[in-house]
């Protein structure tokens, strides 16, 4: 299929799609580079801003593919929507703790480490089926990323289990930021209202089928380290694939455009 | 050294001679060669303080990632910072063997850091207030740093010469990304115009101190010139940066932009740049942390390392999975 090819309401569809891989990266790629400079040790600020900056990368494809499809400027859509029109997940758009990456940031490496391993893992189960999308264009995005995704997976699963069987500190730390997380987890496996469309039209797999495989995988490794694993994860603040979200989204766009919004239309 | 004599034999002023004709015949030093004390603790001192400031470094860029104005731009700057990081960490690496055989590790560099000891480049303590600065910071400083790194490329001790190899690589594409931005701002509208003349106007002076004084009595140090019998490095800091101002005055001219001193001139006779000097009691006083974002970087440095320290003991605690 390409975009010569597409029916109204599977272009419809598949633009819903983007925007929720495009959103779900830049945002959480938002969240990680706000860490720079800030990580437990030197070498993890070297890996995981190469990670952000990787993850940059993957939004500014999707951006592209956007554009393709007639959606605007990549840069103006990334950076100039309102609130209610991102489709990211809500827990990708939480900030990484109290104060700002500027001022006094008093950052949770729990939350964060908790946070990019579960969607690292659905991530990879999403570009895995992304791969085969009905969506040329798509697939071939897809199996791009995915080279570089297989190593942030690797990445934040050792820092996972680490953590996970290390002092009772890290330990009770990790426990708290994996309820924290699973309150609103259930927002990132969710393809939003058009899911049926998605699904009909093969550009992606059924989201069951996608849930079930996270949740397995979880399981597995939560029962691995010796926890316990609580049943599926919710979405207790609303679901982002609709256009709800939190104060915390409006503090990263309005940080994210803040040059780029004093003048669009010039060259920076 | 005469034939059939172990090294070990030799006494302390034979060890001297020798390791002086070493490194005059252009020999590299490695880290388990014998070196006399002063050597070592010259290289710890630079090193650590070239290590540490990258890493300072990379916090003013910081404040402009996530702002950058555009996707390629945002992804460009993330690299960038990322890079700098990388050269952090790496020069770290070269100063922590040379601090090993005196029983210090990471932590003393970061403790040195922490409570001033360890100094970081003036740049790093000065306001960056608009994307300008950002831009400045890669083109010029990025710059300088080039100019100030490839004349220790040379250097007598192995490991830094390599490790600075690799970084001045990376820092020709930094240069290039801000000169970037720079002729971005520098054709475009009136107010990005302003916003880099002013950008340029805040960097100017602690442009001139990147390099250091001209000579030893403006601070009473004596670490250049050490370094260059000891063939750390090769120019002094006048030499250096006349080199700067010859490579980027006329590329700021070129733009149309201002420099913020009307003395500035090229003089025929002397082939030199006639310049107003910077005020070094203020570098001093800057250096020792009493810069405008000494002590604000500083506390984003020191409370991160204490936030996290329930993870360096939880790694410190764990055999590597």
């Amino acid at each position: 299929m390409t975009e010569e090819t597409l029916k109204p309401q599977e272009k419809k569809a598949l633009i819903e799609l983007l925007y929720q891989l495009a959103d779900d990266d830049f945002l959480l790629s938002f969240r990680g580079s706000e860490w720079l400079g800030l990580a437990p040790h030197i070498e993890e600020d070297v890996a995981f801003s190469s990670i952000s900056q990787d993850m940059m990368g993957h939004a500014n494809l999707y951006y592209n593919l956007l554009e393709d499809l007639g959606e605007g400027e990549a840069d103006r859509i990334a950076h100039l929507r309102t609130p209610d029109q991102y489709r990211n997940a809500i827990i990708l758009e939480e900030v990484n703790g109290p104060g700002t990456y500027l001022k006094e940031p008093d950052y949770d490496w729990a939350f964060t480490v908790v946070r990019n391993y579960f969607y690292a893992v659905h991530k990879h189960i999403r570009l895995d089926s992304l791969r085969h999308s009905a969506y040329g264009p798509l697939a071939e995005a897809a199996r791009k990323i995915m080279t570089e995704q297989y190593y942030h997976l690797i990445h934040w699963e050792i820092w996972f289990k680490q953590l996970m069987t290390s002092t009772d500190e890290a330990i009770e730390r990790m426990t708290a930021a994996i309820q924290k997380v699973w309150k609103d987890f259930g927002g990132v496996l969710t393809l939003g209202p058009y899911y049926e469309d998605i699904v009909k039209a093969n550009f992606i797999d059924d989201e069951n089928v996608m849930k079930k495989r996270w949740n397995n995988k979880i399981e597995a490794v939560l029962k691995e380290v010796g926890a316990h694993y609580p049943g599926e994860p919710r979405m207790e603040r609303g679901n982002g694939r609709n256009g709800v979200h939190t104060d915390d989204l409006k503090q990263a766009t309005s940080t994210l455009s803040e040059v780029y919004a004093t003048n669009p239309a010039t060259g920076w | 050294m005469t034939v059939g004599m172990s090294f070990n034999q030799l006494n302390e002023e034979e060890k001297m001679t020798h390791f002086l004709d070493r490194i005059n015949a252009g020999e590299k030093i490695e880290p388990d060669d014998w070196m006399p004390d002063d050597y070592r603790l010259q290289l710890i001192r630079l090193i650590s303080m070239h290590g540490i400031s990258e890493i300072m470094g990379a916090l003013p860029e910081k404040e402009w990632v996530p702002k950058a104005p555009s996707l390629h731009r945002k992804l460009a700057i993330m690299a960038k910072v990322q890079d700098e990081m990388g050269h952090g960490q790496l020069l770290l690496r070269v100063a922590e063997d040379l601090m090993a055989p005196l029983g210090k590790t990471r932590h003393d560099i970061m403790e040195d850091l922490f409570s001033g000891k360890l100094k970081f480049h003036n740049v790093f303590h000065m306001d960056a207030p608009t994307w300008g600065d950002a831009g400045i910071i890669a083109w010029l400083v990025d710059g300088a740093a080039i100019i100030s790194q490839s004349m220790m490329l040379d250097s007598s001790y192995g490991p830094y010469a390599r490790a600075l190899k690799r970084i001045c690589a990376e820092e020709v594409f930094h240069a290039q990304h801000g000169e970037s931005i720079i002729l971005a701002m520098a054709e475009g509208t009136p107010e990005q115009r302003e916003m880099l003349q002013d950008a340029l106007n805040r960097w100017w002076e602690s442009l001139i101190m990147f390099f250091g004084p001209k000579s030893a009595k403006e601070t009473g140090n004596s670490n250049a010139d050490k370094n260059i019998m000891y063939k750390i490095r090769t120019k002094t800091n006048e030499d250096l940066r006349q080199e700067f101002f010859t490579k980027y005055i006329p590329r700021i001219w070129s733009l149309g932009l201002t420099i913020p001193d009307d003395t500035i001139r090229f003089d025929e006779d002397s082939q030199m740049w006639i310049y107003k000097d910077a005020d070094w009691s203020k570098f001093k006083q800057i250096v020792s942390g009493n810069g405008p974002q000494s002590q604000n970087r500083l506390d984003l440095r020191r409370s991160s390392y204490k936030n996290n320290e329930w993870v360096r003991e939880a790694l410190a605690a764990k055999k590597a999975i």
